[in-house]
């Protein structure tokens, strides 16, 4: 477990934070600039020290104010990505990478092989970082804090600093190395896209407080998290596998524990994890199963709950089943179809809603979950309504 | 040309080359006191340590005197303990050219200090570096240019100097009549104006050549860096 109950002040910002993490998988920092997300993951660091408090990352102690124990950054064993990548412009890309490792103590779990093809830096070693791009550049960053053998790695925005393709480049290989390196990662974002693309755990972080932990789908189901995400963005999110491709019309089926959902085409064979995430403004509902629509993803539940929003608003999560879906629609909707917790409904999801941007891979099986287990028989009373 | 260019010039080339190692350094010692401590004293050690850019050599040559001389404690100590004395020999000339060209190197090295980035270091530390390994390992390297320039400018300013070298340590020769001085005896010397002209040119094409070596290192080591 990684506990961190610490707070410092900071200027303008009182940073205040009290979550356990998990010590596997990807745990996002999310909120709004100036939220303190990176100043929370400094003092993880030791590059930012708190003013009371304890941190703790499994067994050993980081910062506890009470003992007096402060380990030095560099006696803390983690790995730090930062959003300017940092690299070192007197050594080449090579040199970059031995950097740490060099300076790594106790058993090298991170092989030199594995990182330069994780990372697709094989045709870079003899460069130099001035003459990165920017993507190329993030990769070495990358590469560098993971050869230094860390117990955990803290990523600060890695990606905030590049272009749209250049981040399309970067996200796959971040994917990958969470999957590839079993580590636990500390990754500070304000985008919820690459959030709900990498993330097993989330973290909202508003005015130097963490306001919310816990299981990503979780925190994302909750309609009250949905000011800290922004209306526009704020969703649920499905753990699904690849079922089949229908490639004449460039569309790919995908299953979860619910149902199916049909999405433009993604490169993966069947049997393939993969993360959908829905906005709730894509979702639309209906009071009965909707027919002589162009919509094709439309899945029965039962309302759960609704939470009215400022102005026309109103936030409803429909449960599925096992799963819920939340829907933004007006509030006068919400009257006029007499919409109460236990009223039967179909959600509609647009196809086209869920471009590429919205699904990615599923980082980690999890055995708990119905959707990642290919073969399990379809649960009745769900209706391949995409096929 | 003949024995007194030679030898005025080999010694120019020697005091530079000595004065020019003796400040490196302290030189980035001093740099990073004024640039990264809180030393209490910062302010004063800066006015100290400039003290040479603004008052008359002679001055400083005269300060050296009465504290290094043979006569003077610290002097005397010096030559009882180590056998060395600095008036009337080329170890004096040395540490007058030192003294006059210290400011120059501490000015340029503070420069490269400043512009060196943070959070590079802080980087170095996240990967396992500790304070002073992260010093050697990427602080210095990145001040390379500035330190670099710094040494060429101090080595340059060695050569010329003149008034703490001859109040200091006298006008000797073949012990410490450098270039400069040399000039001086020649034109205060009947018939001394061809030396003395010869002198001249010898001392502008050493000017030439450390200006544009020093352009040169200065060039190549910001491309080493990437910077353009």
């Amino acid at each position: 477990m990684i506990e961190l109950n610490f707070g410092r002040k900071l200027g303008a910002l009182d940073l205040q934070v009290d979550v356990t993490l998990p010590s596997r998988g990807v745990s996002a920092l999310f909120g709004r600039s100036g939220a303190g997300k990176s100043s929370l993951i400094n003092a993880v660091a030791g590059i930012v020290r708190p003013d009371h408090g304890r941190i703790r990352v499994g067994e050993r102690v980081f910062y506890d104010h009470d003992s007096g124990t402060d380990l030095p950054i560099e006696a803390r064993g983690i790995g730090y990505v930062f959003q300017d990548a940092r690299l070192f412009p007197h050594l080449s890309v090579a040199g970059n990478l031995r950097y740490g490792l060099k300076r790594a103590r106790g058993t090298h779990t991170v092989g030199w092989d594995s990182v330069v093809e994780v990372l697709g830096l094989d045709h870079l070693l003899d460069r130099r970082p001035w003459n990165l791009s920017g993507g190329e550049r993030q990769r070495v960053a990358i590469g560098r804090a993971l050869l230094r053998q860390p117990s955990l790695l803290l990523m600060d925005e890695p990606l905030a600093s590049l272009d749209a393709p250049r981040k399309a480049e970067v996200l796959p290989y971040i994917e990958r190395l969470a999957r590839e390196f079993a580590l636990p990662v500390l990754y500070v974002s304000h985008s919820i896209e690459e959030v709900t693309r990498l993330a097993d755990h989330l973290v909202i972080v508003s005015e130097g407080r963490t306001v919310a932990s816990g299981e990503l789908s979780d925190i994302m189901s909750r309609p009250e998290h949905a000011p800290l995400i922004g209306r526009y963005e704020a969703g649920s999110v499905l753990d699904c596998t690849v079922l089949q491709h229908n490639d004449d019309y460039a569309l790919t089926t995908l299953r979860f524990a619910d149902g199916q959902l049909r999405v433009p085409r993604i490169d993966l064979d069947p049997g393939a994890p993969v993360r959908v995430r829905i906005r709730a403004r894509d979702v639309a509902l209906a009071l009965s199963r909707p027919m002589d629509v162009s919509i094709v993803n439309k899945l029965p539940g039962r309302v759960q709950q609704i939470t009215p929003r400022d102005g026309p608003y109103a936030d409803v999560t429909v449960d599925l089943g096992s799963r819920t879906l939340r829907a933004l629609i007006t509030r006068e909707s919400c009257d006029r179809l007499g919409l109460q917790p236990g009223t039967p409904v179909w959600t509609m999801v647009k196809s086209v809603a869920l471009d590429s941007r919205s699904v990615g891979f599923s980082r980690r099986p999890r055995s708990a979950s119905p959707a990642q287990a290919p073969d399990l028989p379809q649960k009745p009373g769900a209706p391949a309504e995409a096929d | 040309m003949g024995g007194i260019e030679w030898d005025a010039l080999l010694l120019s080339l020697k005091v530079g080359a000595a004065s020019t190692a003796l400040c490196l350094p302290f030189a980035i010692g001093v740099a990073w006191l004024l640039s990264r401590s809180r030393l209490p004293g910062r302010a004063l050690l800066d006015g100290i340590v400039h003290a040479p850019l603004v008052l008359p050599p002679v001055v400083i040559g005269y300060l050296l005197l009465i504290s290094l001389g043979t006569r003077a404690p610290l002097g005397a100590w010096l030559k009882s303990t180590f056998g060395i004395q600095l008036i009337f020999t080329t170890e004096g000339v040395v540490v007058a050219a030192a003294v006059m060209a210290f400011p120059l190197m501490v000015r340029a090295i503070r420069l490269s200090l400043d512009s060196v980035d943070r959070g590079l270091e802080v980087a170095a530390r996240t990967l396992g570096a500790s304070r002073l390994d992260v010093l050697f390992s990427v602080t210095l390297p990145l001040m390379l240019p500035g330190i670099l320039s710094g040494a060429m400018m101090a080595f340059a300013a060695s050569l010329g100097e003149f008034g703490a070298t001859i109040t200091f340590a006298s006008n000797i020769e073949g012990e410490t009549r450098t270039l400069p001085l040399a000039i001086y005896t020649a034109t205060q010397t009947p018939d001394g104006d061809a030396i003395a002209l010869r002198l001249v040119a010898l001392s502008m094409a050493l000017a030439v050549a450390a200006i544009t070596l020093s352009e040169w290192l200065h060039r190549r080591t910001q491309r080493w860096l990437g910077r353009h």
